[in-house]
């Protein structure tokens, strides 16, 4: 099988029917992996990782701000990629799968914002800073509020479906923002990425290992819930169009 | 067990707390519509091949 014949095997999966049926299969492998390796970073770097010499143990929260933000801002990448892909191809099952994904953005968005409110408090002695990269992440969450408000206000489901996708390409400049908003500018309170190519940059190895056990853990758990929750949207799809025949055959 | 969190204790804790809390409801409330959703589908559909 050639490379062409592989990426074009992709599409396949624009398929409803046969989307549902794979995702019922690998489904349990993520929502698995998922616990698992949340249950193994954050018992490991809330018990077994020591304090900070300057943060003590507030450190601790890393785990669950840094894997939240990143997933808030690549999430809304998938979005962007999945919208582009309706607007293209007119899949419907990648304009369900933005659709899907959306809300688990706002969750970890407020996560992002939550724990870095609560570490901000007794480190920074604020609770909130007009900095770029917190107000770029607050732009962002607004962003996700706006776009679900769109495909629940327009009833039709292709048209909703065009806007959402305009939207979603519009957002993607806050969501490049929040990623580097501190490159951008050199002011605000917010400290550089917390991982680096760069062994200079990152945190220690001691951090640095729960922590991408804790990464991986958000990352499968978001794809065990988009692909659940698009094989909702797609099911709650086919009930609007069996009803809408019932009702044109009575 | 428990780690000594210090002064910092109920920082990290509210933290964790507000994080899992979230995260629970979030997969709570997907595995809740997921559900009501199937039925729904199951039952439109054997009403339609009830009525032909």
């Amino acid at each position: 099988m050639s490379f062409t014949d592989k990426a074009n095997a992709v599409w396949q999966y624009a398929n409803p029917k046969l989307f549902l049926t794979t995702t019922e299969r690998v489904l349990p492998l993520f929502w698995i992996g998922a616990a698992a390796c949340l249950a193994v970073g954050l018992i490991w770097g809330f018990f077994f990782t020591p304090d900070d010499y300057r943060q003590g143990a507030t450190v601790k929260i890393i785990y669950l701000h840094v894997p939240a933000a990143m997933m808030a801002i690549n999430i809304w990448v998938m979005m962007l990629v999945t919208s582009l892909v309706w607007l293209v191809r007119r899949h419907h099952v990648s304009a369900l799968a933005a659709r899907a994904a959306a809300p688990i953005g706002v969750v970890m968005t407020l996560i992002a914002l939550a724990t870095g409110a609560i570490w901000g408090q007794p480190m920074w002695g604020t609770w909130w800073a007009w900095d770029p990269r917190l107000t770029s992440f607050l732009i962002l969450f607004l962003f996700y509020l706006g776009y679900i408000a769109l495909w629940e206000a327009i009833d039709n489901p292709d048209t909703a479906a065009d806007l959402t996708s305009v939207l979603c390409l519009v957002g993607s400049v806050f969501a490049i923002l929040s990623r580097y908003a501190v490159n951008f500018w050199n002011q605000g309170l917010h400290q550089g990425a917390s991982l680096s190519l760069d062994k200079e940059e990152n945190v220690a190895d001691v951090f640095w290992v729960p922590l991408l056990v804790c990464i991986a853990g958000f990352v499968l758990l978001f794809i065990a819930l988009v692909l659940y929750r698009t094989g909702t949207e797609i099911r709650a799809r086919r009930i609007k169009a069996l009803l809408a025949r019932e009702r044109v055959g009575a | 067990m428990m780690p000594d969190l210090g002064k910092y204790g109920d920082t990290v804790m509210s933290a964790y707390g507000a994080s899992i809390l979230l995260l629970l409801l979030l997969v709570a409330f997907s595995l809740w519509r997921g559900r009501k959703v199937r039925a729904e589908m199951k039952t439109v559909e054997a009403r339609l091949a009830r009525n032909g």
